[in-house]
């Protein structure tokens, strides 16, 4: 993919609202989806033991909603993704659709993973969070857009600014979040910055 | 002003400012382990990359591992197919893997410091959240995600943001039978599940400077339950004297560099800090959790808290909790009936945990009914048990003795809670589902603590027995 592919300016499309606070790792993706060497298959778990019963039956949850089906935007409340730094959380909510996400607040590892992905998490007020949950269950099909150039969400009529963390929001419309390659294109200063740590030149045998 | 030790730490780590305004901060230690590694291995394999400082690198196998027959191959397929993606992906790559059959293998967060491979003015990385519980030595332990490590992998390099740094004193005595657990779990209940966000914690003060190292592990390593990435306790002579001797530890010549080096880490006495928050150790009780998270904790011999009594916005999570817990407010939380009782975790699963779980069990037999599993957090961990005569007080009591790993802190392998059980259990999470069953539910609490409970066969105050 170029880094033209890679810029998340605007990401479009309509609404999952996910109600809850403090909704955690072990919640998003049970840690027995874990049992796996790729990330392919992971959107199956995504919330499965709040959206199946024991049986494999269908509980009452927002992804098993027809109403929000192929929503890729989800709205949260606070402390969303606390927990694990498990990637699989982002990657699950991802490969099921998601591609930007607005929350009351975020935990750091889980933002850090969103933005390691191309999602971009964003934050609103409790009062914005709760008018876009509203609107989405009441027009489901309403188009929101998350504006990472102005920092806005659009959400039918309703226009708002949200925060995100600058540097996550350059290297979301950059396209350079990324990292491997920026990181491996300062190999001289690494190297030099190696050199300098005193523990760096004693030996590492046992 | 001068500087506290993770601007120090900070400053000697990083390379480069990046066009985002993120640090470029070089990892002087990478810890991997079967979860969070194999897709880190297959990005790198797919861009044609090589682990940069293989020799910076260091394996185990945690999580998935039985600790029931830890014969190959596992009866779990798909925890076979990880082990094996270890095993390739380390001898591809040059990196040592503390294996089954290394003698040396265990939880990540208790081989690396017992190894001598975690070092105060570290940065120190791994996939997995707790992390930090290396701060511990005046290092800083960052918790990272699987694309982060095939950052590391590539580059020994990560991009990140600076938290800022928040100083919680905690001054005076702890009472008898009061230990750090209590401690950790007495803050996060202070401070709030999402205090932390944004901030490295240094803990600092007379009764932090009392404990030991292992004690000071299980503080830093519930950090990240409070929302803190990172957190650490400035290295002294406590931390100089147990690492020395240590096979990863340096020798000779370098030991004395390395301790000049270490002396120069600690928090200057001005420096500066974002915020600084004070406890009284006297007023911290033995903790227990009762809800659906870390920071739903409440002294043993405290009722549970009304909803009214709560801040606004924890209202709705504290009633999502009685709800799945069975608990009322008002009511106590000792005699709470408890069906399992687990010792182990990165959090309580050394040697000095064992040794207090077992002076609770010395003679006497645990609730008929009860199951009860200790699992230490080392192969090192269970020898030194051994020696000790402590896996003969476990068994007598009728605990199981198990094999070293993960287990039942978060069931990805057969150590699971079944249907609704109510678990007494060291470890560091309580969250709905996380120890194997949908409806099961996690109390969490010090090793004693859950010795004696598995002794009444429900929550009893460990200072009455």
């Amino acid at each position: 993919m170029s880094q033209e592919d890679l810029k998340r300016q605007e990401i479009i499309g309509t609404g999952i609202p996910v109600p809850g606070n403090d909704i955690d790792t072990d919640r998003i993706i049970p840690a027995r989806y874990l049992k796996c060497v790729s990330f392919e298959g992971l959107e199956e778990g995504a919330f499965y033991d709040v959206r199946f019963d024991e049986e494999g039956r269908p509980k009452d949850h927002p992804f098993n909603d027809p109403r929000f089906q192929g929503g890729s935007i989800l709205i949260v409340q606070k402390n969303f993704g606390c927990g694990s730094s498990r990637e699989h959380a982002p990657q699950a909510l991802m490969r099921f659709g998601m591609r930007g996400i607005i929350g009351e607040s975020f935990a750091e590892i889980f933002a850090g993973n969103c933005t390691a992905l191309g999602i971009p998490a964003v934050t609103a007020s409790q009062e914005t969070i709760s008018a876009l949950s509203e609107t989405v269950e009441k027009h489901p099909d309403t188009q929101i857009v998350i504006d990472l150039v102005r920092k806005e969400v659009t959400c039918g009529s309703l226009k708002t600014p949200v925060e995100v963390p600058e540097s996550a929001r350059q290297a979301l419309i950059e396209g350079s979040w990324d990292t491997t390659a920026q990181l491996l294109a300062n190999q001289r200063e690494i190297q030099s910055t190696a050199a300098a740590i005193p523990y760096i030149r004693w030996s590492v045998e046992a | 002003m001068s500087q506290n030790l993770f601007d120090k730490i900070w400053d000697l780590h990083a390379v480069k400012t990046l066009p985002t305004g993120q640090t470029q901060l070089f990892i002087g230690l990478h810890l991997i382990h079967e979860v969070t590694s194999p897709q880190a291995f297959a990005m790198l394999k797919e861009r044609g990359l090589s682990v940069l400082y293989p020799q910076r690198t260091f394996a185990t196998v945690d999580h998935i591992v039985p600790t029931g027959d830890q014969h190959r191959p596992f009866g779990d397929p798909l925890a076979e197919e990880m082990m094996q993606a270890l095993e390739e992906n380390t001898r591809a790559h040059g990196i040592r893997f503390f294996n089954l059959e290394s003698g040396r293998q265990g939880i990540v967060h208790v081989i690396g410091p017992e190894l001598g491979l975690t070092q105060p003015g570290m940065t120190i990385a791994c996939g997995d959240s707790h992390t930090s519980t290396h701060g511990a030595f005046g290092s800083i332990g960052l918790g990272v995600g699987t694309t982060q490590i095939r950052d590391i992998l590539a580059t020994q390099t990560l991009a990140l943001n600076k938290p800022e740094v928040r100083r919680i004193q905690v001054d005076g005595v702890l009472g008898q039978g009061v230990v750090s657990k209590d401690i950790i779990l007495y803050l996060i209940s202070r401070l709030g599940v999402k205090g932390g966000i944004g901030y490295a914690y240094e803990y600092a003060g007379s009764a932090i400077e009392a404990l030991d190292m292992e004690a000071r592990m299980s503080i830093c390593n519930m950090s990240i339950e409070g929302g803190a990435r990172v957190g650490y306790v400035n290295p002294d002579q406590t931390t100089f004297d147990y690492l020395e001797g240590r096979p990863y530890a340096p020798k000779g010549a370098d030991w004395e560099k390395a301790v000049t080096f270490w002396q120069s880490l600690a928090s200057g006495p001005d420096a500066h800090y974002d915020d600084q928050v004070s406890f009284n150790a006297a007023d911290i009780e033995p903790m227990v959790t009762w809800g659906i998270n870390p920071g739903q904790a409440v002294g043993v011999g405290d009722t549970l808290p009304d909803l009214d009594s709560l801040p606004e916005d924890e209202r709705p999570t504290a009633a999502k909790a009685y709800e799945h817990m069975g608990f009322k407010p008002g009511q106590p939380i000792a005699g709470a009936k408890i069906d399992v009782a687990f010792i182990g975790s990165c959090t309580n699963g050394r040697i000095s945990d064992l040794r207090a779980a077992a002076a609770v069990l010395k003679g006497r037999k645990v609730k008929e009914k009860v199951k009860a599993l200790v699992v230490p957090g080392s192969m090192q961990v269970a020898v030194q048990a051994h020696e000790e005569g402590l896996d003969d007080i476990f068994k007598a009591a009728g605990f199981q003795w198990r094999g070293a790993g993960c287990s039942m802190c978060l069931a990805m392998n057969p150590d699971k809670l079944q249907g609704r059980e109510l678990s007494a259990s060291s470890s560091n999470r309580n969250f709905i589902g996380r120890q194997g069953s949908p409806s099961g539910r996690t109390l969490l609490m010090s090793p004693a603590m859950v010795a004696a409970a598995a002794l009444a066969g429900e929550v009893t105050d460990v200072r009455k027995l």
